[in-house]
């Protein structure tokens, strides 16, 4: 019995260092390594990167991006979340499948979808060039795209969670009078808050990472189309390391930062819902 | 009558829920909907509630024909088993929430939540939060809730379904002294027969999306107008096509005329009662209860010997659920037909 229990500890010990490893030599030591790189050549040279009007038009597109994408997967997805968790119709497991889609999917092909749709002889091209609105290669068509990736992480948070919450709370706030309107914001957007909170930050971390599906839409247009992550690629394309690495590792700051606020926002919402 | 139910049918899918339901409720009473889980008891109380749409059939609440308004119109007050209290609201916020709704004066809400936590024996504890309270102190919040806007009517679902037992069973007694107090018409639906019998004024019994029966749960005990009303409400036992209430059983140690020999199964105490199972000789089983005394007197033990007579049968004619009671007093061997 007691060899039993020594060798169930063992490899438990063991699979714990294959893990640690892992995380090690994966993850932390690479990390540590962008942050020797784009620290070793000093804090002038961080200042003078940051002063390129590439990286600032970078970082402020990546901004723009994610913001739009984080308001709009944030109110779209609470939407699909209510359907789906609210709503008997015919079709609701093709739907709830279809909802998983864009995570199965690799990005490169919803950016190739994009095209498709808005490229040059796209199928909606037309109308909006006759309105004089640039889609591809621009804007528009990146926070499509990064939005139609991202969506997904707020309705997988939030549609189990107002399935486990039930109606009875929304119910009862009817028959005190509330209109269904008065009924969301006051019952039940205070009860998803957390859940919905951990969804747009997942969505939001999203938003700032990629890089497959942006690529295609943007046309790599330097200095008007380039997102943070873009502008790495290409810094090391061109041998700019040094400038890459700073760029990268602000990324990754901002990328742990959020991941702390995922970690809060689920402990949260599990703590709500129990 | 405060709320009428005229030829009410719910589907949902192939499942008839109601089927061509009929029900006046009158006004300032306590009527319970009685029925096993599934008959559709709980869809009756949503559906006079406006949570659920009938597929035919009208709702009337105060000669109001009620059927096309939604729940925010119908003056009714809902609390589910549950409690659906709002969780991230303290007490009095929860109890004020109607109030806020019709945007009444803030002194006026604070005046009135107060009266209602003092009304079901909340007072001190309006800061808390649901999750600081009991189950029981919940649904009483919940209650003081539906009762802030003043409700015409208050419709209870299983209430008191999730509490245990004793607090159950203190609940029922304080809401039937509350209900005596406040007078609103109110309807409870609950599968216990005998928190039915506690509180009701008039039981409507349901099985299978119909009313069985509807009358005092007197009558209901009495006077079952079907095989199944007989046999969920109280207990019962069956030999051979003849229903048996057990208080109804005569144990006696010596023959009797009419008598059947049986052997007796089991002796239990509960208390003032004892209930006695009994193998009758020529096959069958049947269900007695008897004072202390009575079986004391007895001396009843588990694999005795014993003559039973049942002093009055209930037999329902197949198919028709027409029924006739058979009568036998002490003593005397004539029947008299109901």
């Amino acid at each position: 019995m007691s060899s039993q229990a020594h060798t169930g500890r063992g490899v438990r010990a063991l699979l714990l260092g294959l893990a640690l490893t892992y995380v090690v030599v994966l993850l932390i030591a690479p990390l540590a390594g962008i942050a020797y790189y784009a620290l070793k050549p000093g804090f002038g040279s961080i200042v003078d990167t940051l002063q390129l009007r590439d990286v600032q038009h970078a970082f402020y597109l990546t901004a723009v991006i994610m913001f739009v994408a984080v308001v709009v997967t944030g109110v779209l997805g609470i939407v699909v979340a209510l359907v789906l968790a609210r709503d008997r119709f015919a079709g609701k497991a093709v739907v709830s499948a279809l909802v998983n889609l864009p995570l199965a999917v690799s990005p490169v092909i919803v950016g190739l979808m994009a095209v498709l749709l808005f490229g040059t002889a796209g199928w909606f091209e037309p109308f909006f060039a006759a309105q004089g609105i640039q889609i591809m290669f621009a804007l528009p068509a990146m926070i499509l795209v990064t939005i139609f990736i991202s969506i997904p992480f707020v309705i997988r948070e939030v549609a189990p969670l107002l399935e486990e919450l039930g109606m009875d709370e929304e119910q009862t706030a009817w028959t005190l009078g509330a209109s269904r309107l008065q009924t969301f914001f006051r019952i039940t957007l205070p009860n998803i808050r957390w859940g919905l909170l951990y969804g747009t930050a997942l969505s939001a971390a999203r938003a700032i990472g990629e890089v497959g599906a942006v690529l295609i839409v943007s046309g790599l247009l330097q200095g008007r189309t380039e997102t943070a992550t873009l502008y790495v690629l290409r810094a090391f394309d061109q041998y700019q390391e040094e400038q890459g690495y700073i760029v990268a590792l602000m990324l990754a700051g901002f990328s742990i930062l959020l991941l702390i606020g995922i970690e809060t926002f689920k402990r949260r919402s599990a703590r709500a819902v129990s | 009558m405060a709320i009428g139910v005229l030829q009410v049918t719910k589907r949902f899918g192939d499942f008839v829920a109601l089927d061509d339901v009929s029900l006046a409720i009158p006004s300032g009473s306590l009527t319970v909907l009685l029925g096993p889980s599934g008959s559709g008891k709980s869809t009756l109380l949503r559906v006079i509630a406006g949570l659920e749409m009938p597929d035919a059939g009208e709702v009337t609440i105060f000669d109001t024909d009620a059927t096309p308004l939604p729940p925010q119109k119908r003056g009714v007050g809902f609390v589910f088993q549950h409690y659906a209290a709002f969780k991230r609201m303290s007490v009095r916020e929860n109890v004020a929430f109607g109030l806020k709704i019709r945007k009444r004066p803030k002194a006026e809400i604070r005046a009135r939540v107060d009266e209602l936590l003092e009304l079901v024996q909340l007072q001190g504890l309006a800061e808390r939060y649901p999750s600081q309270l009991s189950g029981g102190q919940r649904q009483r919040m919940a209650l003081a809730r539906a009762l802030a806007v003043e409700p015409q009517v208050l419709l209870l679902d299983e209430p008191f379904g999730a509490l245990d037992a004793r607090v159950r069973k203190e609940l029922r007694a304080w809401l039937r002294r509350l209900h005596d107090e406040v007078h609103v018409t109110t309807v409870l639906v609950t599968h216990d027969q005998e928190e039915a019998m506690e509180v009701a004024d008039r039981v409507a019994v349901i099985n299978t999306g119909r009313i069985e029966q509807y009358g005092k749960p007197r009558d209901l005990y009495e006077h079952p107008a079907s095989e199944f009303v007989m046999t969920f409400v109280g207990p019962v036992t069956r030999l051979r096509n003849a229903y048996i209430r057990p208080h109804d059983v005569d144990v006696q140690l010596a023959a009797n005329g009419k008598s059947e020999e049986a052997t007796v199964e089991r002796v239990v105490h509960l208390g003032f009662e004892v209930r006695v199972e009994v193998e009758l000789a020529e096959g069958g089983h049947l269900l007695a209860q008897m004072t202390r005394e009575e079986a004391e007197r007895l001396e009843l033990l588990e694999g005795q010997k014993v003559f039973v007579r049942p002093r009055r049968t209930t037999t329902f004619e197949a198919g028709t659920d027409e029924s006739a009671e058979n009568v036998s007093p002490h003593g005397a061997s004539g029947a008299s037909s109901h």
